[in-house]
Order: structure tokens, then C-alpha cells, then sequence
């Protein structure tokens, strides 16, 4: 879930395009976006207060077989609320779960990893090193 | 299984509400809503439409329509469930209703909190029947409701007394809806 939360929606399209083709849903409630508080605490232990608010979309859907699933994906994507929701209701089923990890939830997971790790070198690459008096002697 | 609610939130819920507004306007005038919804049994679709409408995170229900019907509305409303009809501010019941004594009536300063009971009957026929008097019907209203218990028109003559303080009632059968608030006098026809 927390792959499908971070992918687009034309990503995760993409990689179902490539699998055998999910039996067709029913939308229970959504694709529609909200906002939901995001509660925060001072120091970690403070008394909560309200943060902010976030944009939040979220979708359930069904299958025939009766596995009914929920997503709630960060941003207006609806695109991406849908098949996160169906992919977790498809998931559900042990027969279609192998096949589905490898080619949609993998890959993606994969790609994620990667952009991650390109960040997290650019960021090393701007290091600053500061010299204290106890390095340098 | 779970089944779908409205397929235009925001649309479906304006024109139902419109229809409960009407029938709390004109109370017996019976109002037919276009509603396409196949709730879980034994939901009629005008009990569905009026619950997803009026019923949300800040309003209790009580029900007593099965394990299906109430997983179906706290999906949908995402209400919470009342463990007696005490604490509700919506009761629904889809056979014989509670003692309406037993229902909150509010208080005489503030008597909007008085419950409002979502009552799904066998049959709504507006022309023959109870006749029905009071604000908002200029002479008398006609309203036959199927499968209403014996002592229902004796126990709401008997809570008459209380006004402001009471409880409004929301009659659904089938796609028809009619309302009876707390100020309509009911006489046998």
C-alpha cells in the first residue's frame, strides 16, 4: 500500500496494462478528494495541536468475488485512488496476489528505491563538512 | 458484499433532501424520489437515499435492520452507532418502531435535539386513511400507512403534550417518502 500511495497513477496503469486484466469493479464510494487535519505535538510530547491540513483522495471499490478495497492516497489523483483501491481489493486474492506483486508492486517499489537513492546522493554531494577545533589539531 | 451508495454524492443527497423538505413541509403529502440506489436488504431505496442524506459522523443512529444494512450505512455515513434508542439522534427501524417515549424528545430550550425516527413501512397512500391536521396543511391531509402497529396513533396523541419538546417522524416505502413532525395531529378516518 505504502508503494501504491507513493506511484503515480499512470505508473501504476502502465505496469497493470502489462498483467492479465483485473475482472471489472464497482466503485463503492469515490474517487474524491478531502482534506484531513493533520494533528502535530510540540517536542513530541506536547499537548496536539492541528498542524495543518493535507489534500487527501481516497476510493473503494469491489470485485465480483466480494474482496472490497480502500485506498487513501495523498494529493487529487484519482486516477491513482482507483487502482491503488483495486489492486488492494485484487491483492486480496491469493491466486492473482504472486503475479500482481511481481509485475505492478516490484517494479514500482524498484523505481521508488532508485529515486530515493538519486536524491539522497545529490544531497551527499552538498555536504558541508565543518572543522571543529578538536578535528583540526 | 458491500454495495455502492449514492453515484452522485453531492447531487443525489441535494434532490433528496429537497424531497424531505417538501415532505416535512406538507406533512402526509406523500414524495416520490428518483433514486436508482440497491441497498442491502431490508433497506428500501427512499430509506437508503433518506439515510445517506441526513446521517453523518456527528449524528448517533440507532437500527435494528441486521448485520448487512448496518454495515452498509457506517460505510456510508460513517456514523456512530447508538447502543440504545436513547442516545440516538437518528433511529431507524425498518419493522415496529420503539416506544417513541423511550426516544429523545429534547428540551424546551433546546428541542431540535429531539430524535428524528426514519420509519420504513409496508406501503405509503396519500387519500385515504389517517387524517392528519396541523401546520403546514390547510384543511386536512389523507395518509394510509401499511403495517402500522395498533397503539401508534394513541402514543403519539400522548406525546402531543410535550411540544416544542418531541420527536419528528420520516415515513419511507419503496422510492416514497411522507413525514409526520411533531406537530401533526393524527385522527383515526
Amino acid at each position: 500500500m505504502a508503494v501504491l500511495a507513493r506511484a503515480g497513477g499512470e505508473a501504476i496503469r502502465a505496469h497493470l496494462a502489462d498483467t492479465t486484466p483485473l475482472p471489472p469493479h464497482t466503485r463503492l464510494r469515490g474517487p474524491e478528494t478531502g482534506l484531513v487535519m493533520l494533528r502535530g505535538r510540540a517536542g513530541g510530547d506536547g499537548a496536539a495541536f492541528n498542524l495543518s491540513e493535507m489534500t487527501v483522495t481516497r476510493c473503494s471499490v469491489s470485485l465480483p468475488c466480494g474482496a472490497v478495497g480502500h485506498a487513501y492516497v495523498a494529493g487529487r489523483d484519482h486516477q491513482q485512488a482507483e487502482l491503488a483501491a483495486l489492486l488492494d481489493a485484487a491483492l486480496q486474492d491469493p491466486a492473482r496476489r504472486a503475479a500482481l506483486m511481481e509485475a505492478v508492486i516490484a517494479p514500482l517499489a524498484a523505481a521508488q528505491a532508485d529515486a530515493d537513492e538519486a536524491e539522497a546522493r545529490k544531497a551527499a554531494a552538498t555536504r558541508v563538512q565543518f572543522f571543529t577545533m578538536a578535528t583540526m589539531r | 458484499m458491500m454495495r455502492p451508495g449514492f453515484t452522485d454524492p453531492v447531487l443525489d443527497a441535494q434532490s433528496c433532501f429537497r424531497a424531505v423538505l417538501e415532505a416535512m413541509s406538507r406533512p402526509g403529502r406523500v414524495q416520490r424520489l428518483a433514486s436508482a440506489l440497491a441497498p442491502p436488504a431490508p433497506l428500501d431505496a427512499a430509506t437508503a437515499a433518506v439515510l445517506l442524506t441526513l446521517v453523518d459522523a456527528e449524528t448517533p443512529l440507532w437500527l435494528n435492520a441486521g448485520v448487512e444494512a448496518e454495515e452498509w450505512v457506517r460505510f456510508h455515513c460513517g456514523c456512530p452507532v447508538a447502543a440504545t434508542p436513547a442516545e440516538a439522534a437518528f433511529v431507524l427501524a425498518t419493522a415496529t418502531p420503539p416506544d417513541l417515549a423511550s426516544l429523545p424528545q429534547g428540551t424546551d430550550e433546546e428541542p431540535e435535539a429531539g430524535a428524528t425516527l426514519i420509519w420504513q413501512v409496508a406501503a405509503l397512500e396519500a387519500g385515504e386513511g389517517w387524517r392528519l391536521s396541523g401546520p403546514g396543511i390547510e384543511r386536512e391531509h389523507r395518509l394510509r400507512v401499511g403495517g402500522a402497529p395498533e397503539g401508534f396513533r394513541a402514543a403519539w396523541a400522548a406525546r402531543r403534550g410535550g411540544y416544542p419538546r418531541g420527536v419528528d417522524v420520516i415515513l419511507c416505502a419503496g422510492q416514497s417518502i411522507a413525514a409526520l413532525p411533531r406537530t401533526t395531529r393524527i385522527e383515526e378516518g
